[in-house]
């Protein structure tokens, strides 16, 4: 690993694992969304030609990376693969969702089709169970205004609890506000609560039943709830991280990271 | 590790606490997450003069509707076998007079010229007839056929079939993207087993592999389209036989998409055992098709290609019926041998001895069954031209005793027996299991040997 002055780079173990090398950048921004969002169009809008794509380790699903800048912090912006769902056992599903739980990113921003909001919004719906630092981009607004589809974006981040933003990734509209609402996710300034779908009262019973024994498991995790639901549903995967004590070391390395981050800024004043 | 202890205690308890659970939490899950999402939607979008339902969706309320949607399927399903049945026949015996008068006019020319009569008939009687029957009885339907399949992949109509089925498939323990793999199957069963990447779980991407002979490739439906042309469709009036000769073969159809679902429901409780995992599909707007992208696709594409491939099968199955039908052994030639020790099975079967060497001999193509049928039938030494379909229907009732049984059976067998050799080799490569590809060659043979052999049994009742 470089040693070069960088601050996150001993806290971002678990990210290098999965790839994502971290020399030069501050923050890292997972990027989530259906297929046919234009997720990929955002995605070189924001990143332009500082981008390299590869396959994640021991996938062979193609991953691309790249980096911006705005505010003077450097951020790495990771491309997962386009899904419906973070639910079943697909490899794009599973590479999405294990870079949202073990690669802890500093906000998840969600691509969504304007024009298809509600098939959209189980996928947004299911990242905000993992996480809580999500912003949801409403792409393709310009086609809904065309097609007379009016989105009340004000409604909409006061539902999901996280928030949203239109934008035209193909010209570039609202991509400002779109990455002041990621810094602001990011670093705090912006409070999230996001939405966590309920269920029906006895699958809730079970959930609360277990949450407390998973918190006992990885002490801090974020998504202890998310956790319960996978464990209900016999998910091999998430059993095997919480025994082999890598969701633990994640949550672990994650504080030390929001520390640091938060002391260099304190020093560098780079906000 | 420390944090063994309580990570056991917790998988423990979710394990118990999922028992106590209704077993469709799961299904509760998904459902929950979708009400809620619409119920977000509903609220922060607006669509200006109300919810205007868009010509698509108007055209989708119908085609998937529960009541609707599956006859609709069928009917468009019936309608392209008609048309091709009805526009194929006429194509079919003016190719086979001219490719058969081309054959005469060969080995004529080889006898002028003073080359041994072996030489003759090896070429033009064996594998230039293989071939010339081949042609003729695949080209006509396969040029029909695959522009029209093409027309309906091409408007966006296959995604709403396997959404249509989709609850067929979640029932037998399979994925509804089977639906889709199987729609492939029509087209070629290797090509259709390749499809199944599309679908993420093993297990179920096993059973989409495993069962996806038992819809009829191009190969077999040549043989359908025939026998029921000449069984189904003559035992009706003139006016009616192409009609009555596509409902069979949409009730062919049928009764592999119901094996294909029995097998699939059999297997997903017992080998593969398992739940439907849930997936998303986009059901995308309609296109108008592209005439040249339909022409390309379904004629260079497909019928070339699929023509390409059967006739590098037959060439060498002709040349090996024309040594066996010309070496004589014991005072009968030897093909002639082999289907009468085949005899007494096949007639078990409701079938004959020559039928089953024939699908033996077929192993490397399906496509070439009828032709090799015939050629054993007609012996190879007379020249004799079965020129249309009425010619057909003389030859095999009257000179070698078919019945609507025979024919009844012969469509069984060729939609329910084992895959082609390359689907069988498809399977192996997809699968890296020698034992599955056997299980995949082996089940559907099994099932085909019993259920001909339940119907010849159960036939005289």
């Amino acid at each position: 690993m470089t040693t070069h002055a960088c601050d996150t780079c001993a806290v971002h173990a678990e990210l290098e694992r999965m790839g994502v090398t971290l020399d030069r950048f501050d923050r890292v921004v997972a990027l989530a969304g259906n297929p046919n969002t234009g997720k990929s169009t955002l995605f070189n809008a924001l990143t332009g030609l500082r981008q390299h794509t590869g396959n994640w380790p021991g996938k062979t699903v193609t991953r691309a990376e790249g980096g911006f800048e705005f505010a003077k912090v450097r951020y790495k912006l990771v491309d997962l693969p386009g899904t419906y769902s973070l639910l079943s056992a697909s490899t794009d599903e599973e590479v999405a969702r294990d870079f949202l739980l073990f690669g802890g990113p500093d906000a998840t921003i969600v691509v969504t089709d304007a024009t298809a909001l509600e098939r959209n919004l189980n996928l947004v719906l299911q990242v905000l169970e993992i996480t809580d630092r999500v912003v949801v981009a409403v792409n393709l607004m310009d086609e809904a205004r065309r097609k007379g589809i009016e989105v009340d974006l004000r409604s909409l981040a006061r539902d999901l609890g996280v928030p949203a933003v239109g934008i035209v990734a193909r010209t570039g509209e609202g991509l400002h506000a779109l990455l002041d609402a990621v810094d602001g996710v990011a670093s705090g300034r912006i409070p999230t609560r996001p939405l966590r779908v309920e269920g029906t009262p006895d699958f809730r019973r079970a959930v609360q039943d277990l949450v407390p024994l998973i918190e006992q498991a990885a002490p801090g995790v974020p998504n202890a709830r998310w956790l319960a639901i996978r464990l209900l549903d016999g998910d091999a995967q998430v059993e095997e991280a919480l025994v082999s004590g890598r969701l633990a070391e994640v949550v672990a390395a994650q504080q030390r990271s929001a520390a640091r981050f938060s002391r260099k800024i304190a020093l560098e004043g780079a906000q | 590790m420390t944090t063994a202890d309580p990570a056991y205690a917790a998988i423990r308890r979710a394990a118990d606490l999922r028992r106590e659970l209704s077993s469709s939490f799961r299904d509760e899950a998904v459902r929950s997450i979708y009400a809620e999402a619409s119920r977000i939607a509903a609220r922060a979008v607006r669509t200006e003069g109300g919810r205007r339902l868009d010509f698509d969706q108007r055209i989708d309320r119908l085609v998937t509707s529960p009541v609707f949607g599956l006859p609709i399927m069928a009917a468009l399903l019936a309608v392209v076998f008609w048309l091709t049945i009805a526009g194929a026949n006429v194509p079919s015996a003016m190719l086979a007079d001219l490719l058969f008068w081309v054959g005469d006019r060969g080995a004529d020319l080889f006898t002028a010229v003073g080359l041994p009569w072996w030489v003759t008939g090896f070429v033009w009687q064996g594998v230039y007839r293989g071939l010339a029957w081949v042609v003729s009885v695949m080209l006509p339907p396969m040029a029909i056929f695959f522009p029209l399949f093409t027309i309906l992949e091409d408007l966006g109509y296959l995604p709403r079939v396997a959404f249509n089925l989709d609850f067929l498939f979640r029932r037998a323990g399979a994925h509804g993207k089977q639906a889709l793999t199987m729609a492939m199957g029509f087209g070629c069963n290797a090509a259709g087993v390749i499809a199944t990447r599309v679908i993420d779980s093993p297990r179920e991407r096993l059973i989409a592999i495993l069962t996806n002979n038992f819809v009829p490739c191009n190969g077999r439906f040549p043989t359908l389209i025939m026998l029921a042309t000449i069984f189904v469709g003559a035992s009706f009036p003139a006016a009616f036989a192409s009609v009555a000769a596509a409902g069979a073969v949409v009730a062919i159809v049928g009764v592999g998409v119901v094996f294909t679902l029995a097998v699939s429901w059999a297997l997903s409780r017992s080998v593969l055992r398992g739940e439907a995992s849930a997936f998303t599909l986009e059901l995308p707007p309609y296109r108008r098709p592209g005439i040249l992208r339909i022409l390309y696709t379904s004629l260079i594409d497909r019928t070339l290609f699929v023509l390409w491939r059967a006739c590098l099968t037959a060439a060498p199955a002709g040349a090996v019926i024309w040594v066996l039908g010309n070496i004589s052994f014991g005072g009968s030639t030897l093909d002639r041998q082999v289907a009468g020790f085949l005899d007494p099975f096949g007639r078990a079967l409701g079938l004959d001895g020559v039928i089953l060497l024939a699908y033996i001999i077929a192993i490397p193509a399906n496509e070439i069954v009828v032709p090799t049928m015939l050629m054993v039938y007609m012996g190879t030494g007379q020249m004799t031209d079965v020129a249309g379909f009425d010619e057909l229907r003389r030859v095999l009732v009257d000179e070698h005793g078919w019945t609507l049984l025979t024919a009844v059976n012969l469509m069984l067998f060729s939609l329910l027996h084992n895959p082609c050799a390359t689907t069988i080799l498809t399977i192996y490569k997809e699968t890296m299991s020698a034992r599955w590809a056997a299980f995949g060659a082996l089940m559907p043979l099994g099932i085909a040997v019993a259920v001909t052999f339940a119907v010849a049994t159960l036939w005289p009742f």
